[in-house]
């Protein structure tokens, strides 16, 4: 079983005041240095079947149509290695 | 005969009941329509109430925006059914983007509930008919994913086609851009706003009265005069 990745993050210029409120709480905690936090979702997809050409691009039009909204959000599709998996 | 306007229930909405009444207080049949059918039974136009549907998971409104009743709306509201969307409803229409632009967490991520003063700033959509432009009106607002946000050209377009149904006054109660609280697609007859007038129908409840009414009174006024 082979995993995808799609990652959702807000596009650059979307404000976004959770991310915002994380950076505001680190020096706070003793974090310093971090001068701003971008939240987003990551969805981690199980594939039957191989992960090829046609799957991927079955995985991008469902990002694009479902799991982002593109007015507001970019997403960023890649094939999750396992560790010490050989290619 | 008297024009029938369907109310949307997705699971997860909270405000259908309310907004049947409205409709019925109107003047007009209030038809409950259920998310999983595709038939709208020949409503004369359709409402999306405001609630949670789908817990607003992923985003507010994108699941419900799928429901077999969804495929039928965004048809037929392209045909020119008149189409309204109440907060969730608003949602789910910016995700079919039957409406330009999207919803986002309120800019101080908190929950609002409050008295919220508006300007109607389109008295000429299928909603507003009854309302005067600039008229000044106070409906309760109540949500979390308040916050209008649109590209710049978004923005200026729909600034200069008078694409912008209301607007909030005094305070901007989200961080929406350009304090957008509802919009009009270019043939006015699908308008989503986050406020709530179907809250506002009555004269005992809240500060605004039946400010809200006009919404309901607009639609059975353009029904009855097609």
């Amino acid at each position: 079983m082979a995993r995808v990745v799609v990652d959702v993050m807000l596009k650059p210029e979307i404000l976004d005041p959770q991310g915002q409120a994380v950076q505001r709480a680190l020096p706070r905690l003793g974090f310093e240095g971090i001068s701003d936090v971008r939240q987003g979702k990551r969805f981690e997809l199980e594939v039957e079947g191989p992960v090829d050409d046609a799957a991927l691009a079955r995985i991008r039009e469902m990002a694009e149509t479902f799991l982002a909204n593109t007015v507001i959000e970019d997403f960023v599709v890649r094939v999750d290695e396992p560790a010490g998996a050989t290619s | 005969m008297s024009a029938r306007v369907g109310v949307i229930t997705f699971p997860g909405t909270l405000d259908d009941r309310d907004t049947q009444r409205a409709v019925r207080l109107a003047g007009a049949e209030a038809v409950p329509l259920w998310h999983k059918d595709k038939d709208l039974k020949q409503v004369d136009a359709v409402v999306l109430p405001g609630g949670f549907s789908y817990g607003d998971y992923l985003r507010a409104g994108a699941i419900s925006r799928f429901s077999p009743i969804m495929e039928t709306v965004i048809e037929q509201a392209k045909a020119g059914l008149p189409v309204l969307g109440i907060c969730n409803g608003f949602q789910v229409l910016t995700e079919t983007h039957l409406l330009p632009g999207a919803m986002l967490q309120n800019n101080h991520l908190q929950f609002i509930c409050r008295e919220q003063k508006l300007r109607v700033e389109n008295a000429d959509t299928a909603w507003t008919v009854d309302y005067e432009q600039g008229q000044e009106i106070h409906v309760p607002l109540k949500n979390m994913d308040g916050r209008y946000v649109a590209d710049e050209r978004t923005l200026a377009e729909l600034e200069a086609e008078g694409r912008v149904a209301f607007r909030y006054l005094d305070v901007n109660p989200n961080g929406s851009l350009n304090d957008i609280a509802g919009i009009t697609n270019a043939a006015g007859n699908v308008v989503g706003l986050m406020p709530h007038p179907e809250h506002a129908v009555e004269p005992l409840i809240g500060a605004g009265g039946t400010d809200g009414l006009g919404f309901f009174t607009s639609i059975l006024k353009k029904l009855v005069n097609a």
